[in-house]
């Protein structure tokens, strides 16, 4: 087909084609600019909230994003969906999350691990948040069943990597620098204002200065050796749910700058994945919810916590803490056909046999001690008879009990899951205030540089865990603070 | 279909589409797999001939190739469907057709235009087959009306009976009964799902045709393929009615019911189809399951072929090329009607079937 052909029928593409195509030799030919108002270090969902807010206030943003353009947006990539507090049902929410009730949720999680007006303000901006997302391009699961739909969060239509792709495409079309297999190396301080960074893209160091700088890079979940500090060689066992580029070294560089810190970066939000997942970017799909239905074991056949102290709904979520606790952090979940199609389903298939001996040896763990943990939980049962998967089951006279939903494991065909922990995101940052401005040990704020996302997330959730709350901390905070960098480039 | 690796690896996405659920909101295939466990080969089969191949699940995986579980579905599920195809193909011996489609169709074509021509020639006094033949009757002076009708309906009545089996075995295996008593109540949906192409809506933003940015452009181009094939047949109705009930032979004015409705039916397939191979060729060549010369591009020519050989016809059918334009024409179509269940046109059938399970299978689920 002649290219002629191609253009009539599609002037408009061929258009956006060759201004695309312009675009990406000056990004990245040898006039790939130098210099900008605002730079944002980071592209998962803070980092293009705030360059778009940044470039539609006027500002020329460049935006470095460490991963090549088919992992680009960090831990975003891996997100569902977002808390927003509403006051009137919609397509995709439905009744009412009123700010009080939000705070109350934050604080039942955080206890006193968050700054209650930072809080107020993410809560009051997420009122309007999905408004100005649909505006630029991000999709919301709708629909027509109001049963189907969340109270607490909108779900994103495909999910967080939708949604990256609308913001990049969106921030393509604003004219925002977007350079992929771009790492920052380092920032460049004078008088406490940031000036420049050395940047290595695709390889080549070069210096790019700024007028402001937007820091939204992530937390340190991925930096192993950073773990291993507090750790030791546990950290090494840890499955890394998210993306392998959260290594927190801009973080490190503003702390070393004078940046204050906020959370604790001994602790992480972990749960109990399955041990055959991927050591990154597992996901959402690795997790294993279904722990609390039989028994769990560590690698020596004995069973070290009550698996009926949590079954609600994020029975999941203790799990992974205690699997760091144990030997070789790693720790078996072993259960029989009764219960076998009570887990969600999951990345695996779990591991089967006929008998509990068998299965001991599947997994390899000593059968002999394996069949005698199964048999002496099977003679502590009581009131199982009501069993079920909420059911009265109980163990008496066995050390640890197990005190909800203790059923006999004794229908073969056997199964079990090898679990691991696994680090979801990290509790540590740069404190911040409300304008988004990086604090310095001082507490005086930053004049321009700026912190977004889980970078600074810690100052809201220092602790706990609630769904959908990471993306409105990035969203709000990634907003606000584009915005404030714009505002002070453009004054 | 069984055992085979095009399945184990639709299976193998399936099972991480299960346990993460992101894509809930695209399609009906999402909402039908919500509902099962476990995966059969026969479930597979119909789970990808929901799929219509929008790839809004592929841009929005977190899973997609480069990740190591390299998750495709439109890819995988579009291999799996070549293989319900050729599984379900009846008689059976006949379904390596499937395999060797371009070989076929393009033997096909060239078989019934050569057969055409000939009996053109052997059924008329030589030397008057280049002289226009003008006023009423004139195409069947090419060609008898008798065998014209016979061989027409002859080879589309055998091609819909082959068709008919085939699908009924697959909607079989996915469940189906002949007269299950919940089809009426899904057959309204059902059918409006195939008419709209609901499930190429991507939740109301549209497809990804040919990157990670919506389009509509995909879903517009089968509406007017689809609907310019049916304004075709509708042409070739009326001619029917015209002839055989009013007796009123053909070739019928410009400005009469069937010119009017073939003139606008074969505009709009080449449009729609023409689209559609500019689409495919400028596509992501990662989320399609093929290159130029499959399947796909073969049944595209063809209809091409098809509906500008008509309209040619119809510009010179006063001169004298009109009795081998008129051949080349009858020849396409009648292998368009040979060709019909061992082409990718099945899929609309395949597909079909599909929709019906699914809304049977999703009603009173609170739907989509």
């Amino acid at each position: 087909m002649p290219q002629r052909a191609h253009a009539l029928i599609e002037l408009p593409v061929l258009a956006s084609f060759i201004i695309e195509m312009t675009r990406s030799i000056k990004a990245n030919g040898s006039n790939a600019s130098k210099a900008c108002d605002v730079m944002v270090v980071g592209g998962g969902n803070a980092g293009l909230c705030a360059a778009i807010t940044a470039r539609e206030l006027g500002a020329s943003v460049v935006l470095l994003e460490q991963a090549p353009k088919h992992s680009r947006g960090g831990n975003s990539r891996h997100a569902r969906n977002l808390r927003v507090s509403h006051a009137i049902s919609s397509d995709y929410l439905r009744g009412v999350y009123s700010a009080e009730e939000y705070w109350d949720d934050i604080a039942r999680v955080a206890g006193e691990n968050t700054d209650k007006d930072l809080a107020r303000v993410m809560i009051a901006e997420s009122v309007d948040v999905t408004t100005w997302m649909e505006r630029r391009g991000v999709c919301f699961q709708r629909s027509r069943d109001t049963a189907a739909r969340s109270r607490k969060t909108a779900y994103l239509l495909g999910g967080g990597k939708a949604l990256l792709n609308a913001y990049y495409l969106t921030a393509e079309r604003l004219g925002v620098d977007i350079r992929y297999d771009s790492e920052v190396l380092s920032l460049g301080f004078d008088d406490g204002m940031a000036r420049d960074a050395t940047v290595v893209t695709d390889g080549v160091p070069a210096q790019l200065r700024a007028k402001a700088v937007v820091v939204a890079s992530g937390g340190i979940a991925a930096n192993i050796d950073w773990l291993r500090q507090y750790w030791g060689e546990a950290a090494n066992h840890c499955l890394i749910r998210g993306t392998a580029y959260a290594d927190g070294h801009i973080l490190k560089e503003l702390l070393d700058r004078g940046a204050a810190p906020v959370g604790d970066p001994a602790q992480c939000h972990m749960v109990a994945v399955d041990a055959r997942a991927p050591k990154f970017d597992g996901g959402i799909v690795t997790r294993l919810d279904g722990l609390p239905f039989g028994i769990v074991v560590d690698r020596n056949g004995r069973r070290f916590h009550d698996e009926g102290e949590n079954v609600g709904r994020e029975r999941y979520a203790i799990w992974g803490s205690l699997v760091l606790r144990c030997p070789g952090q790693i720790a078996y979940a072993i259960f029989d056909s009764k219960v076998d199609t009570l887990f969600r389903p999951s990345l695996y298939p779990p591991i089967q046999a006929p008998t509990v001996a068998e299965l001991a040896v599947k997994l390899t763990l000593d059968s002999r001690t394996m069949a005698a943990t199964v048999s002496r939980f099977n003679d502590a049962v009581r009131d199982a008879s009501n069993g079920g998967k909420n059911g009265y089951g109980r163990t008496e006279g066995i050390t640890p009990p197990k005190t909800r939903g203790a059923l006999l494991i004794d229908t073969p065909p056997f199964g079990g899951f090898p679990v691991r922990p696994g680090i979801t995101f990290s509790y540590f940052g740069v404190r911040v205030d409300q304008r988004a401005r990086v604090l310095m040990a001082n507490d005086r704020p930053s004049a321009n540089v700026f912190a977004a996302g889980l970078s600074m997330a810690a100052n809201i959730l220092g602790r706990g865990y609630l769904a959908g709350m990471g993306m409105t901390i990035g969203t709000t905070f990634g907003r606000t603070a584009g915005r404030e960098a714009a505002q002070y480039v453009l004054q | 279909m069984c055992c085979s690796e095009a399945v184990d690896i639709a299976r193998r996405a399936i099972e991480i589409c299960n346990a993460c659920r992101y894509c809930d909101g695209y399609c009906a295939v999402f909402q039908v797999m919500k509902l099962r466990r476990s995966f059969s080969d026969a479930d597979v089969g119909y789970l990808a001939n929901l799929c219509h191949s929008c790839r809004n699940c592929y841009y929005a995986c977190q899973y997609a190739p480069p990740h190591e579980f390299a998750v495709n579905v439109p890819a995988s599920f579009s291999r799996v469907r070549a293989e319900t195809y050729q599984h379900y193909a009846w008689p059976r011996s006949l379904a390596f057709l499937f395999r060797r489609n371009g070989v076929f169709v393009a033997l096909t074509v060239a078989a019934a235009i050569a057969l055409v021509l000939i009996s053109v020639i052997a059924l008329q006094m030589p030397g008057r087959n280049f002289e226009p033949y003008l006023g009423s009757e004139a195409f069947y002076a090419v060609v008898p009306k008798s065998i014209m009708t016979f061989v027409a309906i002859g080879a589309l009545g055998l091609s819909l009976i082959v068709l008919t089996v085939s699908v009924g075995r697959f909607w079989r295996d996915i469940g189906g009964r002949p007269a299950d008593a919940e089809i009426s109540g899904a057959l309204w949906s059902a059918i409006g799902d195939v008419l709209t192409l609901r499930n190429l809506a991507g939740g109301g933003h549209g497809c990804n045709d040919r990157s990670e940015s919506f389009s509509r452009a995909r879903r517009y181009c089968h509406h007017v393929m689809f609907y310019g094939l049916l304004l075709c047949a509708a042409a070739t109705a009326v001619a029917g009615f015209y002839d055989h009930v009013l007796h009123w032979p053909s070739p019928y004015p410009l400005s009469s019911l069937p010119v009017l409705l073939g003139a606008a039916g074969g505009s709009a397939m080449i449009f729609g189809a023409g689209g559609f191979v500019l689409i495919k060729m400028r596509g992501d060549p990662d989320p399609q399951a093929q290159g130029p010369g499959e399947p796909d591009y073969t049944i595209l020519a063809l209809l091409l072929m098809v509906a500008g050989s008509g309209l040619v016809l119809l510009a010179f059918r006063e001169t004298a090329a009109m009795s081998l334009l008129l051949a080349v024409h009858l020849g396409a179509v009648l292998s368009l009607f040979a060709i019909l269940p061992f082409s990718r046109l099945v899929h609309g059938c395949y597909r079909a079937a599909a929709l019906l399970r699914a809304a049977m299978e999703l009603k009173g689920r609170g739907g989509q």
